[in-house]
């Protein structure tokens, strides 16, 4: 079902061939998987595990160990609440709480519409700006339950579409370069 | 620490607790403290794996060094002064356990490991005794069955890692794995894919907690209940060390003894979990014979007069010759030497044969030069000329993967198909069945450039030599039987020209039957007799003590078949033997049991041919009968017996003997060590081999024959020394003289030299060289709208022990045709369709797979598998057997 397409298999192959182990190449093929599908399914796995000579057993014990490898189907924007020290401190929970009631799923759920799913994570290293949150890896701080709210309408209307591109393709589209910092706006990775 | 380590001296001074003595550089402080009476507290560490210091339970003080370093991972060093007991350590473990505690349900009541868990043992000895942990502990499902034998409860777990590193590094089948990450951390198979490991149990065994339990063994006893006794496996003929354990007369578990030169603390399932055949409800427990259509319980003396009687009018009808016993080799040395007894010095035939075709033969098995499995384990390269090791002989393939994991040996793969050993191999050589002759001649041809053999490429051949050498310095031949489809003088023969060509290269038999190397020392094969003889050497020696022998060489079990199918043989006597399921041609063995006018069966169940027996005699079985048996070095070790046998019976010594009364004669033996004794003072590859001997400790992993005398056990013993034994069976030797329907005739040695140790006329061990397999005919001609079969066997198969233990039937896989996918595309078929397989002998419906590790042109079936398979198409009066394959409709 979710094995990889032939022209993964290819990259697979050139990836394999960079290491002098194969057994190297694994997280990369996991990446690679989690590219094409958004996430990383049992077939999957099982394929990587043929491509690498480990058995899925093997496989999954790597791929089970990183949070940010997904073995559920996530959806188009995957939202990211800190609820670590100075975010909790700075209304983390309350953010969190609000993101349930606004988003109408609970934490480790996806939206029926398949837009957002919602997850509690640990310290995103963005505290000066607490509290914080992410939507695919994209960084949003100083977050208020209004900011929020319009957050999830802009996703979803699409016009964030340039600095937040959809769940899935993170290695293949890089966001633009953000020129301007404004502390009541969303802004992107690398500031 | 590493370079105080690599110090000049060959030992390194330590003080641990006060206590100064010299340890092994690099020996790690846990070992070399424990090796000195100071135990020190762990759970992750295993003397047989690697340390990988996750448990920290075993935190010491070491002087000069900051914190507290795990002493299963430091290496002892020059003057290092350790601390095992002081109350900073003292506080660590504490801290410890008390982590370790915080999830573990304390559920030990209900627990199998509860009276015999490192856990609860060292929380009693090392730990804080309370817990300031009052939240909630995680939860899990419990338990969780990650394979037919195993159940996982991971509420149990303490992440030491042990079953994940056996799986990984020893067994090499990594199917289980940490899943998940911090406290969420669990062992989990994948999805559907259960760990199926042929070596799963002994995750169970080296568990420090009750997380893996055995399915066999859940809630059968209380540790405290059990009662036990060191013995050996003889599921298969690796001998692996046991303790045999039971709860009110019942055998409820086998545990692995570390037994340096075999099993290393290892067992395979089979093995652990064959027990349960032991106990199984449909034993034949009293004696039966034959009235009309109908087998029906008689008495001892009624069995015993039956079974005589019929043998003796066979004798006074048609001779000695007339009679022939089949099987025996999963007894104890002590029953083998009694029927052998009571074949060739009492009934005077000598077509006797413990295997069933399906071996190799044995002037090839008791005259080549002999290695032992550490000799293979540390050889500069192995030739693999046999079956898969992983199939036939599990722990002896965990042995040789070390080897070649950790060791570096080079192994080279000779046979018809690829095995579990093929990943582990420099290469594998690939022929096509029934010519292994001729690729073993190129292999040791020397030539340049090398010529194709047998359907192996030259290139091939050239860097197999390359690996092998030229004259087999440091090479040990596993040799075996690598399908049964192909007859085995070929592989004798094949064996026949490597040890002529290369007169230091050694040979390690891997036949798999639990004591068919004590059987073949015993003398229950043609031609030989007791102590690795050959009839005619041995003659003078044996006459004297046992007053008559067989006049000539008798029939292997091919001829016994053969010869009973035609009605010249007419007695048969089956020592837990059932060709029809085990011989490798079934047509032929029916028609054996037909056509042999009178049957005894010695056995333990009713299989398909001692149902068609007139006299059953009912033996005891492995755990029910104390004696000796030998694994495939020649070691000689203990078997001991732990229950009481069902009904009436008796072991096999005893049932040889009363025979013997009844057929005139007398064993002259009224208990298994008279029955040793004699062997130690007769047999002569086994003369001074006393119980005495044998119950030294330093004798504890058992002797390995041909007995040498006193010295250093055989696998300390220096090359040179070793060398020189095996020196001692090469030399000139007789052909063997050609007997229509006895082709394997034991070659006879030349008188032995003056300094025979015990002097007297004790005859010379056996060689075995070049046509005494007698087999030097050309390879089979090549039919090319045919494939040639192969058959090799698996672990879980249709056998007497795996169908009678309840754990292991389900497991036996159901046949598959499987071929290269060359041929498959040929014949336009994909894996999963049903085919046509037509043989001389019978026409199978079957479903084919493909599979790249056959070779074109061969295909292959395992032998022995429930229902319909292989012996239903060997033709066991041909070298190969050929098959058509075609589309069912």
């Amino acid at each position: 079902m979710a094995r990889l397409t032939q022209e993964n298999v290819e990259r697979a192959r050139e990836i394999i061939s960079r290491y002098p182990a194969s057994r190297s190449a694994l997280l990369p093929l996991l990446y690679l998987a989690q590219e094409q599908d958004g996430w990383i399914d049992d077939s999957a796995m099982e394929h990587i595990g043929d491509l690498l000579d480990l058995t899925p057993a093997q496989v999954l014990g790597t791929c089970s160990f990183y949070t940010m490898f997904k073995r559920q189907p996530v959806g188009r924007h995957l939202v990211s609440v800190c609820t670590n020290i100075a975010c909790l401190l700075n209304g983390g929970y309350e953010l969190l709480e609000h993101a349930e009631a606004r988003l109408g799923v609970v934490v480790d759920e996806t939206t029926p519409d398949g837009e957002f799913t919602l997850e509690e994570v640990e310290c995103l290293a963005d505290c000066d700006r607490a509290p914080c949150l992410q939507v695919n890896y994209r960084f949003f701080g100083n977050v208020t339950h209004d900011d929020f709210d319009r957050l999830v309408d802009d996703l979803r209307a699409g016009r964030l579409a340039e600095t937040v591109p959809a769940h899935g393709v993170l290695n293949r589209e890089q966001p633009p370069p953000v020129s301007v910092r404004r502390a009541d706006a969303p802004h992107g990775a690398g500031d | 620490m590493t370079e105080q380590t690599e110090t000049k001296k060959d030992t390194v001074t330590v003080t641990v607790d006060g206590k100064t003595f010299e340890a092994a550089p690099g020996e790690l402080v846990i070992a070399a403290a424990e090796r000195h009476g100071i135990y020190i507290p762990r759970f992750c560490w295993h003397p047989r794996m690697k340390p990988v210091g996750m448990c920290r339970m075993c935190l010491v003080e070491i002087e000069g060094v900051r914190g507290l370093p795990p002493a299963c991972t430091t290496p002892v060093a020059e003057g290092m002064v350790v601390d095992t007991r002081t109350p900073v350590v003292k506080k660590a473990q504490d801290g410890v356990l008390e982590f370790l505690l915080i999830n573990h349900p304390l559920d030990c009541p209900v627990c199998d490991r509860g009276g015999e868990c490192p856990l609860q043992d060292q929380t009693f000895s090392f730990g804080p005794g309370e817990s300031r942990f009052v939240e909630e502990k995680r939860h899990f499902e419990k338990p969780i069955a990650i394979s037919e034998l195993v159940a996982l409860d991971r509420e149990r777990c303490i992440q030491c890692a042990r079953c994940t590193r056996f799986a990984d590094e020893v067994a090499g089948d990594p199917l289980i794995s940490f899943v998940d990450r911090g406290d969420h951390t669990q062992v989990l198979t994948f999805p559907d894919d259960p760990f199926t490991s042929y070596f799963s149990g002994n995750t169970v065994q080296i568990c420090p907690v009750g997380a893996l339990t055995a399915s066999p063994y859940r809630f059968k006893a209380r540790p405290w209940d059990l009662d036990q006794v060191e013995s050996t496996c003889s599921t298969c003929a690796v001998g692996c060390r046991v303790n045999l354990q039971s709860s009110q007369n019942d055998l409820v578990r086998m545990l692995g003894v570390d037994s340096e030169p075999v099993n290393h603390s290892w067992l395979c399932d089979k093995g652990r979990f064959g027990y349960q055949a032991v106990e199984h409800d449909g034993r034949v427990t009293h004696p039966l014979v034959r009235k009309g259509d109908e087998l029906i319980e008689a008495s001892w003396s009624e069995a015993y007069a039956a079974a005589a009687k019929g043998l003796a009018d066979v004798r006074d009808l048609h001779g000695a010759g007339a009679i022939a016993f089949l099987g025996g080799a999963r007894g104890t040395n002590e029953d083998a030497y009694a029927w052998a007894k009571l074949a060739k010095g009492v009934l005077a035939t000598d077509s006797v044969d413990c295997q069933l075709d399906d071996g190799l033969p044995a002037a090839a098995v008791l005259g080549l030069p002999r290695a032992t499995i550490d000799d293979a384990c540390r050889a500069k390269a192995v030739l693999l000329l046999g079956p898969d090791l992983k199939e036939e002989l599990p722990v002896l393939y965990l042995r040789l993967r070390e080897a070649v994991v950790d060791g570096g040996v080079a192994v080279v793969e000779l046979g018809p198909q690829s095995t579990g050993m093929t990943r582990h191999a420099k290469t594998t050589l690939l022929y096509r069945p029934g010519e292994a002759v001729e690729v073993a001649r190129a292999l040791t041809s020397g030539r340049d450039p090398m010529p194709d053999a047998g359907g192996v490429r030259g290139e091939e051949l050239a860097a197999a030599a390359g690996i092998l050498g030229r004259a087999g310095e440091g090479v040990v031949v596993v040799l075996g039987r690598p399908s049964v489809a192909e007859s085995g003088r070929t592989v004798a023969e094949a064996a026949a020209v490597i040890a002529a060509a290369w007169p230091q290269a050694r040979f390690l038999p891997a036949l798999r039957r639990g004591n068919v190397m004590g059987a073949l020392d015993m003398g229950l094969a043609p031609g030989v007799l007791p102590g690795r003889v050959g009839l005619d050497a041995g003659r003078e020696w044996f006459s004297q003590e046992w007053g008559v022998l067989p006049e000539e060489p008798g029939l292997d079990a091919a001829g016994i078949v053969g010869a009973a199918a035609e009605g010249r043989v007419q007695a048969l006597v089956l020592l837990g033997a059932d060709p029809i399921n085990d011989f490798p041609d079934r047509t032929l063995a029916r028609r054996a049991l037909a056509g042999a006018g009178f049957v005894v069966a010695v056995d333990t169940f009713l299989t398909d041919s001692s149902r068609e027996a007139d006299v059953v005699l009912p033996a005891a079985m492995y755990g029910e009968k104390a004696g000796t048996t030998t694994n495939i070095e020649g070691r000689v070790t203990r078997v001991n017996q732990k229950v009481t046998a069902p009904g009436t019976v008796r072991s096999d010594w005893i049932i040889a003997a009363e025979l013997a009364q009844r057929l005139g004669g007398d064993l002259g033996f009224d208990s298994t060590a008279a029955v040793w004794a004699e062997i130690a003072r007769l047999a002569p590859s086994h003369v001074g081999l006393t119980a005495d001997v044998l119950g030294r400790r330093e004798n504890r992993d058992g002797v390995v024959a041909p007995y040498e005398g006193e010295g250093p056990p055989r696998h300390e013993a220096p090359v040179e020394q070793i060398e020189a034994a095996a020196a001692v069976h090469q030399g000139e030797t007789l052909p063997s003289e050609a007997v229509a329907g006895a082709p394997e005739h034991a070659a006879v040695d030349e008188p032995s030299d003056d300094d025979d140790p015990a002097g007297a006329g004790r005859p010379p061990l056996l060689t075995f060289a070049v046509g005494d397999a007698g087999s030097t005919a050309a390879p089979p001609a090549v039919d090319a709208y045919a494939l040639r079969l192969v058959a090799g066997r698996r672990l879980y198969d249709n056998g007497v022990t795996v169908r009678h233990s309840a754990h292991l039937a389900g497991l036996a896989p159901s046949p598959r045709l499987r071929a290269n996918p060359y041929d498959l595309d040929r014949l336009g078929l994909g894996t999963g369709d049903r085919v046509r397989v037509t043989s001389s002998r019978t026409t199978l419906t079957l479903e084919v797979a493909a599979d790249t590790g056959i070779p074109r042109g061969s295909v292959a079936l395992p032998f022995n598998l429930p229902g319909e398979g292989a012996a239903d198409l060997i033709d066991g009066t041909q070298p190969v057997t050929d098959l058509r394959v075609e589309t069912t409709n």
